[in-house]
């Protein structure tokens, strides 16, 4: 980038300073002791990030054992981790509009509506699996772009739209399963055995966490010596060797853990990816920049010369896009599909999941990795609730509650941050 | 001003709108106005809150659409149908309002919508260098800019929001009021840069409500009242009586009737009419 200031700039590597932290007032803190520091000094101005539902985690994870004694055991977390998945992909959707914030509220119609076109195709019309599947996430595709056309042309806000596509896609979902209003899937389904039966064990899956460490480290590497090279300031590399480790030793153990049963779920597995694709593409890539932009000042956004519908559209179709996978993997796990599938439950649970997770429902803050906090907590208290032999009616409470918490966490956190300066 | 025709020597048109008209509902914002800028020099846009000044600069960054009138840039005729367009052409803008992204970081917003790119990524390391070098050559106290523009003072939003400014290679560059939430040391700076820039032979668009900057840099001072041109002066013959007299339209004092009396002695025009440029002749 050519830029028509000519000033000598003073070398800001002379005095052995790198050269993002020449001013004297920014609060600079070496080592781990350092980083630990940055941390506390983060969250108490309001910039929580992921730390409410870590902690939340904790606190179910103790309450139930102490009330279940099955609640940790491998079944179980095997059984929640692959329950949790084709809600979470939702829910990754959902992480999407709310980062330009806007709501889509029909994403359980139409994981319903994805489900039984495939279902249908399948089933009733001998097509191929694939083919199937392609014509429902082609549902998925063709229901965002009306949502985003809707959105930007017309100028309906997201929230009626969806609220209308939540109704229209029920509608198709029930045109499309017929009289019988239920599809059971082959149980020779290719999705079946995804979904149900599909599991990494013993050396594949210790081989698969080390290989997922090994592209941190060597993804941080690469960056910490282009930073370097750069003249900018590095994390220490203690640290990266402290994160390092302690991530590989909580991965290997994870899969240990998991294989005691019938260890990682093909399903979580995708479900991980997708959530690592997402997280790039909002972090590293311009669309996800563009999206954080659109979210934080459309019209700055605009300014920047940033064509804000196409970010708006493609966001919707993310969405829709991901919902039909989730309804995909959702039949696969149920073997089934009926007019009840991607009911008001998935709804709610997968817009619950985001908003818990730390995904800001005022725009322009958020992670995919949210979706995945979010979604573990629900599933979690979910299962928990199972174990204890509570009946669904506390379920829904408790989930309703949950949800209230944190959206007050995120209005207070909001709050903590403007008067700290952080917006 | 004919004593001084030496002045009016014109520099190559960079710029240039003709017969703009823009209306919002019942208000005319602009009506019928003609302005340019020329490659290396540095134009005052002065007028009173409400004068249509940002309007003004909002049509040629391409965030409204005149209902008439036309623009060309470079000698041709252009339409500036987006911001985009505003950017491929050349044409940088600091909006008064600024228009940055409260929840993205400073290196983020200098180049939003410009993003360096390495392998299909945007290039952190890249940007945050040369967000650096640009923050520098401005003087700019900004402790990180790996902070949120959220925790940015008033003064700092605006260093960031010129810097960005310069990100690629601008032809036209236009400050509207840049300097209104700065110190005096940044308001030097914000000066020294828009020489820098004529030096290099950019055209410069400044507004202010300063005169004493006004005058200090600028070649040419363009004076909008109401939506309309109502006078223009090379600022090495003009006085800050005759710009304030232009401004307010004041008719009846002391300033005016002096400005008048100039007027018929210089055959300059009469500060108030409205439709006169380049100082011609009347
Ligand atoms: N977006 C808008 N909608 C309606 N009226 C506007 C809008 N922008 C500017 N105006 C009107 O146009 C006139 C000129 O405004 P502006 O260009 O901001 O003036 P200045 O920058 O010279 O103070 C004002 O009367 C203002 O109220
Ligand atoms: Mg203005």
């Amino acid at each position: 980038m050519s830029a028509p200031v000519t000033d000598p700039v003073a070398d800001p590597t002379a005095a052995g300073v790198p050269a993002d932290l020449l001013d004297e007032r920014l609060i600079q803190e070496q080592g781990l002791v350092g980083a630990v520091l940055a941390f506390v000094r983060r969250v108490r101005s309001g910039e929580l990030g992921s730390l409410p539902v870590v902690v939340g985690l904790v606190i179910i994870a103790v309450v139930f054992q102490t009330q279940a004694q099955t609640f940790l055991s491998s079944r179980n977390l095997v059984s929640i981790a692959q329950f949790a998945a084709p809600v979470g992909i939702i829910a990754l959707g959902i992480v999407l509009v709310l980062l330009l914030g806007e709501i889509d509220l029909s994403v359980g119609s139409m994981s319903g509506l994805s489900a039984s076109i495939m279902a249908v195709l399948v089933t009733y019309h001998a097509q191929s699996l694939w083919i199937a599947i392609a014509a429902a996430i082609g549902a998925g595709v063709a229901v965002g772009l009306v949502y985003g056309l809707l959105y930007t042309k017309v100028g309906v806000p997201s929230f009626v739209i969806s609220l209308a596509g939540l109704l229209a896609l029920l509608g198709l979902q029930l045109r499309t399963l017929g009289e019988n209003g239920s599809v059971n899937l082959p149980p020779t389904s290719g999705l079946i055995v995804f979904a149900r039966q599909k599991f990494v064990t013993g050396g594949a899956a210790y081989g698969l966490m080390a290989l997922a460490v090994l592209l941190y480290v060597g993804a941080r590497l690469l960056t910490w010596r282009r930073r370097r090279a750069a003249g900018l300031s590095t994390e220490p590399l203690t640290l990266l060797a402290v994160k390092a480790v302690a991530l590989l030793a909580g991965l290997l153990y994870a899969a240990y853990y998991l294989g005691i049963d019938r260890g990682i779920p093909y399903l979580t597995i995708l479900f991980v990816v997708l959530v690592v694709l997402v997280d790039l593409a909002l972090r590293r890539t311009r669309w996800g920049r563009h999206v954080f932009a659109v979210g934080g000042n459309e019209e700055a956004a605009r300014r920047a010369g940033i064509k804000v519908d196409r970010v708006y559209i493609s966001v919707f179709v993310s969405c829709s896009v991901l919902a039909a996978l989730g309804g995909l993997l959702a039949a696969g796990q149920l073997t089934s599909v009926s007019q009840s599938s991607g009911g008001t439950d998935t709804n709610l649970t997968a817009i619950s999941a985001a908003v818990i997770g730390g995904t800001s429902l005022f725009g322009g803050r958020g992670s995919a990795w949210s979706a995945l906090l979010g979604i573990f907590v629900l599933t979690s208290i979910q299962f928990g609730l199972n174990l204890i032999g509570v009946d669904a009616s506390v379920r829904y409470v408790v989930t309703g509650l949950v949800l209230l918490l944190a959206v007050a966490i995120d209005s207070v956190s909001r709050r903590a941050r403007s008067s700290s300066g952080r917006g | 001003m004919s004593h001084s025709a030496v002045a009016v020597a014109p520099e190559r048109e960079v710029l240039a709108l003709r017969g703009v008209s823009k209306r919002f509902g019942a208000v005319q914002a602009l009506t019928d106005v003609d302005f340019h800028v020329g490659a290396g020099e540095v134009v005052a846009l002065v007028g009173d809150n409400g004068a249509g000044k940002s309007t003004l600069v909002k049509v040629m960054s391409g965030v409204y659409q005149p209902d008439g009138g036309t623009i060309s840039f470079d000698g041709r005729d252009v339409t500036i149908d987006g911001p985009a367009a505003a950017q491929d052409l050349g044409i940088a803008t600091v909006f008064q309002d600024l228009a940055l992204c409260d929840n993205l970081d400073v290196v983020a917003n200098l180049f939003l919508g410009r993003e360096i790119r390495r392998g299909g990524f945007v290039d952190e390391v890249a940007m945050e260098t040369e967000a650096w070098r640009l923050l520098r050559s401005l003087s700019a106290k900004i402790p990180s800019v790996r902070i949120a523009i959220a925790g940015l003072s008033g003064g700092q939003r605006q260093t960031v929001a010129i810097a960005r400014s310069l990100v690629g290679a601008p032809k036209v560059v236009m400050l509207d009021e840049p300097t209104a939430a700065l110190g005096v040391a940044q308001t030097a700076e914000v000066l020294n840069l828009v020489e820098r820039l004529r030096e290099q032979g950019l055209g410069v668009i400044l507004i202010s409500h300063n005169m004493a900057d006004v005058q200090q840099v600028s070649d040419r001072i363009v004076v909008l009242r109401l939506g309309r041109n109502a006078a223009e002066f090379r600022t090495a013959e003009t006085s800050t009586a005759d710009l304030v007299a232009a401004i307010t339209g004041a008719s009846d004092n002391a300033v005016t009737r002096r400005a008048e009396r100039r007027a018929t002695e210089t055959e300059t025009a009469e500060p108030a009419t409205v439709g006169l440029h380049k100082g011609d002749p009347a």
